[in-house]
């Protein structure tokens, strides 16, 4: 059952990115072009994602347990520490070179040619060299 | 001549509007349906949808008690879509044909994820709509950092 609602996630979320236009690159860096030729279609896709979600957050906090049974994970201690802004500012520096995020290069792997797949290869490396980097920051900034 | 052009160059603009519109209803149904994923992966499965940290806990091991739920979400991820395309065949990645932007943009956000915890779907979707300070901040950040790197490599080095 778990492991169907998880697929049946996996299906929904790619088809949402493929609609919606995330896995185009062009429209993803026209979005981000703020002094150039912006594009808005983005402000779109997010407000069609978060505003709904919101409601959601209410009734799964009320709930404290998912349908399966699991709880609701707890929020994490507000810490604006070295790792979540060295690491957001660098993923946006990479989402605006090229124009993918995680979820995209996967949903657009099979269609996306070779350039996606490099992508891809790309970016499980660098989620293979993350931990080390994470411990060094965490020490350096304690 | 003139009495030709001005006409054409109307219709152009016109047609090209109403692509914009189109592409934000379609904007707007695709984030209905990303916004429906993380609510059933929230309310069924109780947990997060974040793409970066479902992939990331393989890639690294630290997600080894889940393996078979991130796999199936995966499989999701990456199988349904192409299938969704062939109903869709104009759908393209207009991927930068530059190996090394490509390279490089993969291993920033490879890192960069894996260090943040979190990217669009985990932090952008999941985080703003719980009003967390962290993914509010995350996504002020990447978001920053994305016009940013527009900014440069398009407009001052004109790499891309």
């Amino acid at each position: 059952m778990r492991r169907l609602s998880a697929f049946a996630t996996g299906a929904l979320f790619g088809t949402g990115l493929l609609i919606s236009g995330m896995v185009d690159t062009t429209k993803v860096q026209g979005w981000l072009d703020i002094f150039g030729n912006w594009d808005p279609t983005l402000a779109f896709v997010l407000g069609g994602a978060v505003l709904p979600m919101i409601f959601i957050w209410r009734l799964a906090e009320t709930r404290k347990t998912s349908v399966l049974g699991t709880v609701i994970p707890a929020r994490a201690p507000v810490t604006l520490d070295a790792n979540l802004i060295i690491g957001s500012l660098m993923f946006g520096v990479g989402w605006g070179l090229v124009g993918l995020c995680p979820g995209p290069a996967m949903a657009s792997l099979v269609i996306g040619g070779w350039g996606g797949v490099l992508f891809l290869l790309a970016m499980v490396a660098g989620m293979l060299v993350a931990p080390p980097i994470r411990a060094r920051l965490t020490q350096a900034t304690a | 001549m003139n009495c030709v052009t001005v006409p054409q160059k109307r219709v152009i603009y016109a047609k090209r509007t109403q692509l914009m519109e189109q592409d934000w209803i379609w904007g707007l149904i695709g984030g209905l349906m990303i916004g429906g994923a993380a609510a059933l992966y929230l309310l069924v499965n109780g947990r997060i949808m974040g793409a970066s940290g479902i992939l990331g806990g393989l890639v690294d091991g630290s997600g080894r008690d889940t393996m078979t739920e991130r796999l199936a979400f995966l499989l999701g991820l990456i199988g349904v879509p192409p299938l969704v395309a062939l109903l869709y065949p104009a759908v393209s990645t207009n991927i930068t044909p530059n190996i090394w932007a490509i390279i490089a943009a993969g291993l920033l956000v490879g890192i960069g994820t894996r260090l943040a915890n979190g990217c669009t779907s985990g932090h952008g979707v999941c985080g703003l709509s719980r009003f967390s300070v962290r993914g509010l901040a995350a996504t002020v950040l990447y978001l920053l950092g994305g016009a940013l790197s527009i900014y440069v490599f398009r407009h001052i080095l004109g790499v891309i």
